[in-house]
């Protein structure tokens, strides 16, 4: 009855409310899974490789990645990782992917700027000399670097996949500025932009990124067919690991510290039982 | 400390130390003879597990600072360098970031036990008082050591909390000014930080030094709040206490290993793997968990120094709170009515934490909107935050007065010996003595 009573007094109230102030909205990333996903979850190398050249053709275009070296890609764990060089930097696979790549270096003899082939010590070549530049190139805005973004954004992987997938025509009424791209999944306010219902404002913000990827844009080398969703799945898988290289190593070690800590307790446990035995409390 | 020290050097160099240095005598009288109540439960053991947190931060925090770079432009890296290039950093990193979650996660948990049976009362008031202090030094160490990874919200965390001292009247923005070591949050401002979050966390173990001392002069509480009467009442903390406070260390590390090996990220904003630019605000920024109920509490005052006032009100209600208290009872095992208003209390705390973690217009009940009721929606969380901030002051300044002059406790048993019979003893021993008896 009384449970009734508040429930009409708030529908009441909710009547003569006033609506709610627009905010950022944002569709929910795709639920999607992942073979690095809970406490046992390991990379998959092969995806790591695929998601490495979707990043390596497309993605580095634009996009740095500050905290990587060549030698990533060869260490444990990786992407490369070959048990036959424990030292990734003898990894012969490793040294002809970064020899691929041409650095800024200097001449030791002569100080000159120059520009040679990479080695697996050098870190990935940023594609932009700076920030100010990166911005003048994409629209005002400088691509962010992608080294830790898959654990700088709420859903992770999901989210990063979601982007790469979720570009759409905009619904009809969502006026889009040139240079920039209506995508559901990037957390912003269109409502300025909309002439449509007032209570019907789509979820979601502009991009600055056009839609990068497309299908056959990258041949991957085991067959995998180049559909839009592998891509963005293997690179995204590919930036979970760049985040959190050490993932596999620190959830292997967790378990066996898991093990030592239950075995550890019972132990004292017992104990304590003996040791008490003879006291009332 | 308290009673006779019953130590006896067994070597001669012991009783040569012995008439230099009794340390070995105090290590002995404070950590294996020291009589302890026979009945402390389990929420006894998080002194213990409060100790190890320390030992576990400091320890990790020497090795991170051994590669750990205080500058702007190289912080966020170098917080990322230990985690891919430093053997076993990630497990550092983690353990020292997740640590300072278990640590406010026990540290509340003992100051709600304090509360709930009395701890605080005549004759702990001056344990107490150091607790608090500790407390206020754990904040400080705790929010400028998130500044030091200098990302996204480090950094506007840090221009958001300094910048509240300068809602003070006259000396506020000189306080700002000098805080920051220049006009902004830059550069000068994590060095100190850093400089500080270093020194801190020694200050508190002095501090800790001292509540153990002030702890071992009166002896432990207990959950009946009656004093000790007798040695039968009573336990030597070795082996009783050292295996029980093992076991519940143990079962905390359990708790603590989840998170460092397993979910390291959920207690972190994706935000914080940002590197810090000061001319993008975050759109939300939120402290951590454990700050989120004064958060809250700063919020729900529409006046920036009311706000203020009323967080550190908040915690400054706890340094007063033995002479507040005018209840004769210690335990509220025996005060049902207070009790009552206690777990209010506990509920109350972790509303204004949610409170806390949502924008202040949000709605409690989703898609529902009222009345507007002054600035906000009365269905916002600035107006839960409100009422709750009312209840947390109105618990300490009435109903804890108020409560302990009017209510009727439950009877108080004589002693600590004589509610004890849930438990009793099983052994031989007790075998053998209840044989004797039939």
């Amino acid at each position: 009855m009384l449970r009734k009573g508040i429930a009409l007094a708030v529908f009441g109230l909710a009547l003569v409310g006033t609506p709610a102030l627009a905010a950022t909205t944002s569709e929910e990333p795709k639920d999607i899974h992942w073979s690095f996903e809970g406490p046992f979850g390991k990379f998959d190398a092969e995806q790591l490789q695929r998601g490495y050249k979707v990043y390596r053709e497309v993605c580095s275009a634009c996009h740095s990645m500050d905290l990587m070296y060549f030698r990533n890609l060869g260490q444990k764990g990786g992407p490369f990782y070959d048990p036959k060089y424990p030292n990734p930097i003898q990894n012969p696979y490793v040294k002809s992917l970064a020899a691929d790549i041409k650095v800024k270096d200097i001449d030791s003899e002569t100080g000159d700027d120059i520009q040679r082939p990479a080695t697996p010590a050098d870190k990935f070549p940023a594609p932009f000399p700076n920030e100010a530049s990166a911005a003048a190139s994409n629209g005002g805005k400088a691509p962010p670097d992608l080294s830790v973004m898959a654990k700088a954004r709420e859903g992770g992987p999901a989210y990063i996949y979601s982007i790469l997938t979720g570009f759409v025509p905009p619904p009809r009424g969502l006026n889009v500025m040139a240079g920039r791209y209506y995508n559901p999944y990037y957390p912003g306010d269109v409502s300025s932009f909309w002439t449509g219902p007032k209570d019907q404002v789509p979820k979601g913000g502009f991009i600055a990124m056009p839609p990068p990827l497309a299908p056959n844009k990258v041949t991957f080398d085991d067959g995998t067919p180049s559909t839009v969703a592998n891509e963005a799945r293997d690179v995204a898988a590919f930036l979970a690991w760049a985040a959190e290289p050490k993932m596999e190593e620190r959830k292997e070690f967790g378990l066996g510290a898991m093990i030592y800590l239950l075995i550890f307790t019972g132990l004292l446990y017992a104990s304590y039982r003996r040791i008490w035995r003879d006291v009332s409390h | 400390m308290s009673g006779h020290s019953t130590y006896e050097p067994k070597t001669g160099f012991e009783r040569w130390l012995d008439m230099r240095l009794p340390i070995i005598r105090l290590a002995y009288d404070s950590a294996i003879t020291f009589p302890t109540p026979k009945n402390l439960n389990y929420w006894w053991t998080f002194g213990g597990i409060l100790a190890l947190c320390l030992g576990i931060q400091i320890v990790t925090g020497i090795v991170l600072a051994m590669h750990y770079v205080p500058h702007v432009d190289y912080a966020f890296n170098s917080v990322e360098r230990i985690m891919r290039d430093v053997n076993y950093g990630w497990l550092i990193r983690y353990m020292h970031a997740s640590g300072a979650s278990m640590f406010f996660l026990a540290v509340y948990v003992h100051i709600f036990r304090g509360l709930y049976y009395g701890s605080y009362k005549a004759p702990r008031e001056v344990l107490w008082i150091l607790g608090c202090i500790i407390y206020l030094l754990m904040m400080a160490t705790a929010f400028m050591g998130y500044v030091l990874p200098w990302g996204q919200m480090s950094f506007h965390g840090a221009v958001v909390i300094t910048n509240l001292l300068g809602a003070f009247p006259l000396v506020g923005n000189a306080i700002t000014t000098w805080l920051w070591g220049g006009f902004a949050v830059d550069d000068p401002t994590l060095n100190r930080f850093f400089s500080l979050h270093y020194l801190l966390p020694f200050v508190i173990a002095g501090v800790v030094a001292l509540h153990i001392w002030a702890l071992h002069v009166p002896g432990n509480n207990n959950p009946t709040g009656v004093n000790v009467k007798s040695k039968a009442d009573t336990v030597p903390f070795h082996p009783y206490y050292t295996v029980k406070d093992s076991f519940a260390i143990a079962l905390f590390l359990i708790l603590f290993a989840f998170f460092v090996f397993w979910f390291p990220n959920a207690l972190l904003a994706p935000d914080n793997s940002v590197r810090a630019n000061p001319l993008v605000t975050p759109q939300h920024i939120v402290p951590e968990w454990y700050f989120l109920p004064f958060y809250a509490m700063l919020r729900s005052v529409p006046n920036k120094l009311g706000g203020v006032v009323t967080m550190f009100g908040a915690i400054a209600l706890l340094f007063v709170l033995p002479w507040i208290d005018t209840s004769k009872v210690r335990s509220m095992r025996y005060r049902p009515t207070m009790r009552l208003y206690f777990f209010i209390f506990i509920a109350v705390c972790l509303v204004l934490g949610w409170c806390g973690a949502h924008e202040p217009a949000d709605a409690v009940i989703p898609n529902v909107t009222t009345f507007t009721l002054g600035d906000y929606d009365l269905n916002s969380m600035v107006w839960l935050s409100r009422v709750a901030t009312l209840y947390y002051l109105a618990y300490f300044l009435i109903i804890t007065p108020v409560m302990g002059l009017t209510e009727t406790p439950l009877p108080i048993p004589e002693s600590i010996s004589e509610p004890v019979l849930s438990h009793p003893a099983s052994g031989p021993v007790a075998a053998a003595a209840a044989t004797k008896k039939g």
